[in-house]
C-alpha cells in the first residue's frame, strides 16, 4: 500500500512538474510556433516577483498570482516590440528570445533568499511527503481543465485558435489578429510565470533557475506536438511514468537519459508529435 | 589665452603625468600576481570574496613595503564560472602578462582545465579551495582543505553520534565522485555500512524520488556533496518533506554560506568541517573579519576560501623573502625545508613539502534550527598526510597527476 502510494506520489509529482513547466511553452511554441528560448526567463521572472511580493507580506497565493501577471505583462511588451516582427522567421525568433535571456542575466544579481515551502508534511507508511507537492498536482490538473475550457468552450478561446490557424480568415471576419497574438503570447508568458511562482518556494532562487525547467518543457512540448490537450497532457503523463520509473530504478541520471531517449524515439517515429499522430489517425 | 584656473589645471595634468611615469618605473620592479576567479556566473556568490581577500592582502603587503622591497601588482580577470575562460586567461597571464604567480580556481573542473597549461609554461599556481584531494603537482600549491582533513574528522564523529548507516548524495562529476569514494572508504574503515549512494547530474533541481530513496534506506545521517544553485534545492525539498535526518558535508556553509541564504530551518542539523568561516570565535579570526569588513563593508559573507586566499598571499610573501627571488625552483626549495608556516586568520598553518598542501585546524560547524552556527568540536593541526603516505613526494619527482584512494600513486 505504502509502496503503491509512493509510486503514485512520484508519478504525480513528475507529472505536475512537466505540466506546470510546459503549459506556457505549449502555447507559445506548440500553438504559435515561436521557438521561445526566453521561456526559462519568464519562469524566473514569475519566481522572483512571487518571492519579492511574499517578502513584502503578501499571502503566498496572491504573490504567485502577482508573479504570473508580471510575467504575462512583460511577455506582452516583448511580443509587441520584438516577437511580432518574427512570426514567419522561426530561426530569428530563437536569437531574439535568447537575447532577452542574456539581458535579464545582466540586470539581476547572483542570489536571493527564498520564502520556504508552506503547508508542512504528512506520512504514509514509512515515508513522509510534502503537502505542498500534492497541491501542485491538483493545480496541474486544474490548469489543464481550465485551459481546455478556455480554448474550446469560450468565444475568446475559439478566436485565439482561429487567429493562429488561419490569420487571414480571422482578420476577414473582423478579428483584431494583432491584439489576439499579443494576448495569447501574454497568456503563455503568464503561465510560465505561474510555473515559476508555484515552484519558487521549493527551489534555490538564482537568475539561471529557469534553465532547470527548459529541457523538461521543450521535451514535453516536442513530444506532444501542436495541440495542448491531445499532445502535451498525454506527453506529460507518459514522460512522468518513464521519469519516475527510471529514477526509482537507477537514479536521477537514468531518469534524464530515459526522458531524452523517449524524445529521440518519438520524433523519429511521430514527427508531428502525439497530437499530430492522434489527429492524423482520425482523418 | 589660458585663464589662471586653466593654467593650474595644466600644471596638475603635468604633475599627474610625472606620477604616472614614476609608477611605471616602479611597476617594472613589481611582483605580478595573476588572479583568475569567478566574478560572475554560477559560482560568483562564493568566489567574489576571494578577489577581495587577495586585494586586502596585497594592500597590506604594499603598505608594509611590499615583498622584499618590491610592490605587489595584481592582474585580475573574471573567469565567469566557465572552464574555457580559465584556459584562455591562464595562457594570457602566463604568456603575455608574464606574472610571477597565479591564484586561480574554484571548481575542481576548472582546476583540472587550467592545470595542464600551468605545467606547459612551468608556472606556479595557488589553488585556494577545499577540494577532493590528490593533486601531486610541483607547479601547484594548495591551501584549501582536503578529504583527510575534512572527512577523516567529520565522518567518524558523525558515525559515533548518529549511527553506522550512511547515505551519500553527491554531484556527478570529479569532485562528487572522488569525495564519495573517500566517504565510502572511511565508513568501511570505521565498521559502518553505506546504505545508499546516489550521484546527481549538475543542474538537477527536483529531488522527490531521491528523498524517498533516502527515507527507504533509513540512514543515520546523509552526506550531502551537492554543488551549484540547482542542486541546492534539495535542502528545501527535504525539509518540506520532513526527512529530518542530520546531514554531513564538506562543501556547504563554508563556501556558499547557504545558512545565510536559505530559509530556516532547511539546513537544520547540517554538520560541516571547515578551516574557517566568519562565525569562528578565535581572536585571530575576529581580527581578520574586522579588518576585512573595514575595507569591504558590503561583503555578504567571509568564507573559508577568503581566509585561504589571504593566507596564500602571505605564504607567497614569506617564501619569496626567504628565497630572495621569485624563481620557482628556489621557492620550492624553501617549501622542502618544511617550515613555511603562517599564523593567520585560521590559526597556524604550514606547507607540507611532499604534497605542497597545507595543514589546517578544522572546525566542526553545526547549523542550528534558526541557522545560527555552533562549534561542537575542533581538531587542531590536521596535516594533509594522505598524498605523502600514498607515495607522492614532490621533493623527489613531479608526476603532475591527480590520485584517488582507488588509483593511488604507482608503488616502486
Amino acid at each position: 500500500m505504502s509502496t503503491l502510494f509512493s509510486f503514485l506520489f512520484q508519478f504525480g509529482d513528475a507529472f505536475a512538474f512537466l505540466v506546470i513547466a510546459s503549459m506556457g511553452l505549449a502555447i507559445i511554441f506548440g500553438m504559435m510556433g515561436v521557438i521561445n528560448l526566453a521561456h526559462g526567463e519568464f519562469i524566473m521572472c514569475g519566481a522572483y516577483t512571487t518571492v519579492s511580493l511574499a517578502q513584502l507580506g503578501l499571502p503566498l497565493p496572491l504573490a504567485i498570482l502577482g508573479g504570473s501577471i508580471t510575467a504575462g505583462l512583460i511577455g506582452m511588451v516583448l511580443e509587441r516590440t520584438i516577437i511580432r516582427h518574427l512570426y514567419h522567421r522561426p530561426l530569428d525568433s530563437i536569437v531574439a528570445t535568447w537575447g532577452a535571456t542574456q539581458g535579464v542575466l545582466i540586470v539581476l544579481g547572483s542570489t536571493m533568499q527564498g520564502v520556504g515551502t508552506p503547508l508542512g508534511s504528512f506520512t504514509v507508511g514509512g515515508f513522509s511527503y510534502s503537502t505542498y507537492r500534492v497541491v501542485l498536482m491538483g493545480i496541474a490538473v486544474l490548469l489543464l481543465v481550465s485551459l481546455y475550457l478556455f480554448f474550446y468552450h469560450t468565444r475568446a478561446g475559439v478566436i485565439a485558435r482561429a487567429t493562429i490557424q488561419l490569420p487571414r480568415m480571422a482578420r476577414a471576419t473582423g478579428v483584431d489578429t494583432g491584439k489576439v497574438y499579443t494576448l495569447t503570447f501574454g497568456l503563455g508568458a503568464a503561465l510560465a510565470g505561474l510555473a515559476g511562482g508555484l515552484y519558487a518556494p521549493t527551489m534555490t532562487l538564482v537568475p539561471t533557475m529557469g534553465a532547470t525547467f527548459m529541457v523538461e518543457s521543450f521535451v514535453t512540448v516536442v513530444i506532444g506536438g501542436g495541440d495542448i490537450f491531445l499532445g502535451a497532457a498525454p506527453a506529460a503523463a507518459i514522460l512522468a511514468v518513464i521519469r519516475s520509473g527510471m529514477t526509482a530504478w537507477q537514479g536521477q541520471l537514468f531518469g534524464q537519459i530515459g526522458l531524452l531517449i523517449t524524445v529521440i524515439i518519438v520524433i523519429r517515429l511521430l514527427p508531428g508529435g502525439l497530437s499530430g499522430w492522434i489527429l492524423g489517425g482520425r482523418k | 589665452m589660458p585663464s589662471g584656473r586653466q593654467f593650474v589645471k595644466a600644471m596638475r595634468l603635468g604633475g599627474a603625468i610625472g606620477v604616472l611615469t614614476a609608477s611605471v618605473a616602479l611597476a617594472q620592479d613589481a611582483i605580478k600576481i595573476g588572479v583568475l576567479e569567478d566574478q560572475s556566473g554560477d559560482f560568483a556568490a562564493a568566489t567574489m570574496v576571494k578577489v577581495n581577500a587577495i586585494t586586502l592582502a596585497a594592500e597590506e603587503i604594499n603598505a608594509a613595503g611590499g615583498i622584499g622591497g618590491r610592490p605587489v601588482e595584481l592582474v585580475v580577470y573574471d573567469t565567469q564560472s566557465d572552464n574555457t575562460r580559465y584556459q584562455e586567461f591562464m595562457r594570457r597571464v602566463l604568456q603575455s602578462d608574464q606574472v610571477d604567480v597565479v591564484f586561480a580556481g574554484f571548481s575542481s573542473a576548472s582546476r583540472e582545465a587550467y592545470r595542464p597549461i600551468v605545467n606547459q609554461f612551468d608556472g606556479l599556481a595557488f589553488y585556494n579551495n577545499q577540494y577532493e584531494g590528490g593533486v601531486c603537482d610541483a607547479n601547484m600549491i594548495v591551501t584549501g582543505a582536503v578529504p583527510e582533513q575534512q572527512f577523516s574528522t567529520l565522518i567518524p564523529w558523525m558515525m559515533e553520534k548518529y549511527g553506522n548507516n550512511v547515505y551519500t548524495l553527491a554531484a556527478d562529476y570529479n569532485f562528487g565522485q572522488i569525495s564519495a569514494e573517500w566517504v565510502r572508504q572511511i565508513v568501511e574503515e570505521n565498521g559502518g555500512t553505506m546504505v545508499g549512494e546516489e550521484f546527481i547530474p549538475l543542474g538537477v533541481s527536483q529531488f522527490g524520488q531521491s528523498i524517498q530513496n533516502i527515507q527507504a534506506a533509513k540512514p543515520g545521517f546523509v552526506v550531502t556533496l551537492l554543488v551549484g544553485a540547482a542542486q541546492a534545492s534539495y535542502y528545501e525539498q527535504a525539509a518540506a518533506a520532513n526527512v529530518n535526518l542530520p546531514m554531513a558535508s564538506s562543501v556547504n556553509v563554508g563556501q556558499g554560506y547557504e545558512h545565510k541564504r536559505f530559509t530556516p530551518p532547511s539546513l537544520k542539523d547540517m554538520y560541516v568541517t571547515t578551516n574557517f568561516i566568519e562565525e569562528v570565535d578565535t581572536p585571530a579570526a575576529k581580527a581578520f573579519i574586522e579588518k576585512f569588513r573595514a575595507r569591504f563593508p558590503d561583503e555578504p559573507y567571509i568564507n573559508q576560501e577568503a581566509a585561504n586566499s589571504y593566507i596564500a598571499m602571505n605564504l607567497y610573501k614569506l617564501m619569496v623573502e626567504r628565497a630572495g627571488t621569485t624563481d620557482h625552483a628556489a621557492l620550492r626549495a624553501e617549501i622542502a625545508k618544511g617550515d613555511v608556516c603562517f599564523d593567520g586568520p585560521s590559526g597556524n598553518v604550514c606547507l607540507d613539502p611532499k604534497s605542497q598542501h597545507m595543514s589546517h585546524t578544522i572546525f566542526l560547524a553545526k547549523v542550528e534550527a534558526d541557522h545560527s552556527i555552533s562549534f561542537p568540536n575542533v581538531w587542531e593541526n590536521i596535516a594533509p598526510y594522505w598524498l605523502g603516505e600514498a607515495g607522492c613526494d614532490l621533493t623527489k619527482n613531479d608526476p603532475s597527476a591527480q590520485y584517488t584512494p582507488s588509483s593511488p600513486p604507482p608503488q616502486e
